[in-house]
């Protein structure tokens, strides 16, 4: 989809005329109030009117049918001779009564009054973005200000979803440090979407805004064509951007991870809840052999039940790319509702690589991380954020890992591969659990352990589920040491390492004591070091201005036939491509 | 009461204090008897040569007051269950009460018997960096905490604390798992903790 060059990038992309125009219009994040698109009453309300609008059409059904289609049913007869309310349907009554006028003037009044509110509410609802936060004024009667600071923001996520994105609307939201911290935008034309995000992101990286203006500024503006034409080429653009994907800025680097359609979805079958459903079907089969036959009817909902997820699970997943950026990583996947976030460094608390027995064979894993959503607890869309990776083959792992933590030296990433991921290896670098308490970990002991490098804490375990967590000490909130009576009969104890909470176990048991008191001490030492040493709330503040942070390091480049080339259906429309 | 060290200075830079201000960080290990005034003085241990040993540093306990308002709240909720149970059995004639009274009843007595012991195995040490916790005789538990990591500094106090003068400190950082609760301070002890460890937060702060 074409769309205004992001400030970051020069006005050079080549650019649509709607979009040229629109950049004439002024920015939204120029320390000033604004308002959000005008159509958002119509989406964010939207639900409630289409459900109204069911309850009457089904009510008035028949009605309707004889309305339009009076060929089709000779059923309905309408009695002219009632006269007064009877508990009849109103619509005899007002029928009968002759009441047209009064009944459409209610009609109309009602929807005036609807309207109305739903103006009142997009002109209260404004919001503002400075140098320090992002301020969200909202509510008529019961005012609402929520102001998000710059420097606690985790990441900025853009949602599109399907009929929003058919008018080029977008959800921009605003990652807060806490439960239900998220400051929402909702909604913006995707361009100015766009460019609210990198505004944000600029600021909260402690760079200037100066060079975003800058930027901006050099973007031609010109003359608007009409408004039919600018809302007739939205509609297109968002057709084509339903068609290609989404929009990305040109110039914006490629996705290190190409995960083919057909991968995905082995590896969805290939996955825990298909034991549960074959568990569920010989059940099932057995009950009918046994018992009645009826209860093999009970097949259909739970294949109903599980086709609908597994299909939600392989949609959500689909279209997936990973990519650095200026500001951080860039995560999209979605096939209906593009979800588009950008994770700024240093605001992953904690990776875990994982490997269920059924994807050995392959050589496939799962990264899964720990991070601040900003929403509730039993927000179900947690888990969609927490999972970066969701199938990859080991070359991907190590892509998105480098991603995830560029600060670890180079010499260290065999550790967390061969040793980490794969190991035991001979001259193994972890510290694991000892011989006598192997009891305790019957198949894993030998891989039951934990190394801790300079600026990161890696836990290993299980041999069957494959698992490897590695915790940024910058990240690490606190360290803790238990022990229970059987651990002290063996001489041993757990440590625990404190972080934010998240699918990440954060628990590593059954270590010898000495060593697991060494770690302690050890772990809480690196971890006061590497968090002096963190700067990454402001995570661009020292750096010169125009000089581009990159969270990849240089030194690490990987072999140029390993970078997959996207198809342009899957990922992004290559650069120059005409649109 | 509620100390949050965040609202005062949003933006200070994360700096820690060692190079930079040495001065302006207070010192969290200089000794103050405030903090050890009519508390425990030895911390009860695992027998066992395999538990978590005390390391070195000063331990700091809780005060002896807590034992009695432990014993006052369980040994009412005691009561109220015997009571109860009393009168189900003789008033209504229902034996079966016994069953998940006698359980329950169990379970309370043996919280009276070790609460006690539990209150002398609660410590904590004011390192240089850090706050060190620990709890726990037959599960021990302990947790270090760097000072620039806490968010929060939690004070309350129940009219029966406030009877005994104690009161429950509560240290809260970004993850919910740290669970650092120092429970029967003496009033002036929690309050100058939380003071220290407000200044301490505030020179150290790092990021999330």
């Amino acid at each position: 989809m074409s769309d205004l060059p992001s400030p970051s990038q020069p006005a050079d992309a080549p650019a649509a005329p709607v979009a040229q125009a629109r950049v004439a219009a002024p920015k939204l994040s120029d320390g000033e109030w604004h308002r959000l698109h005008p159509l958002t009453p119509l989406f964010r309300g939207g639900l409630v009117l289409v459900v109204i609008a069911g309850i009457v059409i089904a009510n008035l059904r028949d009605r309707l049918v004889f309305l339009f289609l009076p060929w089709l049913d000779d059923d309905i007869d309408i009695d002219v001779e009632v006269e007064e309310w009877r508990g009849g349907d109103p619509v005899d009554f007002i029928i009968a009564n002759n009441l047209y006028l009064v009944a459409g003037l209610a009609v109309l009044g009602i929807l005036l009054v609807l309207i109305g509110l739903f103006y009142l509410s997009w002109r209260f609802h404004t919001f503002r973005i400075t140098g320090d936060d992002v301020e969200v004024r909202s509510g008529v009667l019961f005012r609402t200000h929520r102001r998000a600071p710059l420097d606690r923001v985790q990441g900025v996520n853009l949602t599109r979803p399907m009929f929003a994105r058919l008018v080029g609307m977008a959800k921009l939201e605003v990652v807060g440090a806490g439960l239900d911290s998220n400051v929402k935008l909702e909604y913006l034309s995707t361009s100015n979407a766009e460019a609210v995000r990198a505004d944000i992101l600029r600021l909260a990286s402690g760079r200037r805004l100066a060079e975003a203006r800058a930027d901006a500024a050099t973007a031609p503006g010109g003359a608007g064509p009409t408004r039919r034409a600018a809302a007739a080429s939205v509609v297109s653009a968002g057709i084509n951007g339903l068609i290609s994907g989404a929009e990305e800025p040109v110039g914006e680097p490629e996705s290190v991870v190409h995960i083919p359609v057909g991968r995905l979805i082995a590896s969805r079958l290939l996955s825990t809840s298909t034991l549960w459903l074959i568990a569920i079907i010989i059940a099932i089969i057995v009950g009918s052999i046994a018992g009645t036959p009826w209860v093999l009817f009970s097949l259909v909902p739970a294949l109903i039940g599980f086709g609908a997820y597994w299909v939600r699970t392989i949609t959500r997943s689909l279209r997936y790319s990973i990519a650095p950026t200026p500001s951080g990583v860039r995560i999209t996947f979605g096939l209906f509702t593009t979800i588009t976030e950008i994770l700024p460094p240093g605001r992953v608390h904690a990776v875990e690589v994982s490997q269920s027995v059924l994807w050995r064979p392959a050589g496939w894993w799962e990264i899964t991380v720990n991070r601040l959503s900003g929403r509730g607890l039993a927000d179900g869309a947690n888990d969609q954020f927490a999972t970066v990776l969701p199938v990859g083959t080991r070359d991907d792992v190590e892509r998105v890992l480098r991603l995830l933590m560029p600060d670890l030296p180079e010499n260290e990433w065999p550790l967390v591969f061969e040793h980490g991921l794969l190991g035991p290896r001979p001259d193994d670098p972890y510290t694991n659990t000892p011989r006598r308490a192997r009891v305790l970990r019957l198949l894993s002991w030998k891989r039951n352990g934990f190394l801790l490098l300079p600026d990161a804490l890696l836990m290993r375990r299980g041999a069957i589920w494959r698992k490897l967590a590695i915790f940024p000490l910058a990240r690490l909130q606190s360290i803790g040491i238990e022990q229970g009576p059987v651990d002290r009969a063996l001489s041993v104890a757990n440590i625990r390492a404190h972080t934010i909470a998240g699918r990440v176990y954060s628990r590593l048991g059954i270590l010898d004591r000495d060593a697991a008191l060494a770690a302690f001490e050890g772990i809480e030492a690196a971890a006061l070091a590497a968090a002096s040493r963190d700067h990454s709330h402001r995570w661009a503040g020292e750096a010169a201005v125009g000089e581009p942070f990159s969270p990849v390091p240089e030194r690490n480049p990987l072999p140029e036939r390993e970078l997959p080339v996207p198809e342009p259906v899957e990922g992004s429309p290559a650069p120059g491509e005409p649109r | 009461m509620t100390n949050s060290p965040e609202e005062k200075i949003p933006d200070l830079p994360p700096t820690t204090t060692e190079s930079e201000s040495p001065l302006a960080a207070p010192d969290p290990e200089e000794p103050s008897d405030v903090l050890d005034r009519d508390t425990y003085d030895t911390i009860r241990e695992p027998r066992s040569a395999g538990r978590l040993p005390l390391g070195d540093g000063t331990w700091h306990q809780l005060a002896r007051q807590y034992v009695w308002v432990q014993l006052i709240s369980i040994g009412v909720v005691f009561l109220i269950v015997l009571a109860a149970v009393l009168f189900v059995t003789l008033v209504w004639g229902q034996w079966w009460a016994w069953i998940p009274g006698g359980i329950f009843l169990g379970i309370l007595a043996w919280t009276i018997i070790i609460t006690p012991r539990q209150a002398r195995a609660y410590g904590y040490q004011l390192r240089r960096d850090d706050l060190v916790f620990r709890r726990g005789i037959l599960w021990q538990r302990v947790v270090a905490v760097p000072y620039g990591r806490m968010q929060l500094v939690d004070i309350t106090h129940g009219p029966l604390d406030r009877g005994f003068g104690i009161a429950q400190l509560k240290l809260v950082t970004a993850a919910a798992s740290t669970g650092v609760v120092i429970p029967g301070l003496k009033q002036e002890a929690a309050e100058q903790l939380r003071d220290t460890l407000v200044d301490v937060a505030e020179a150290r702060r790092t990021g999330l």
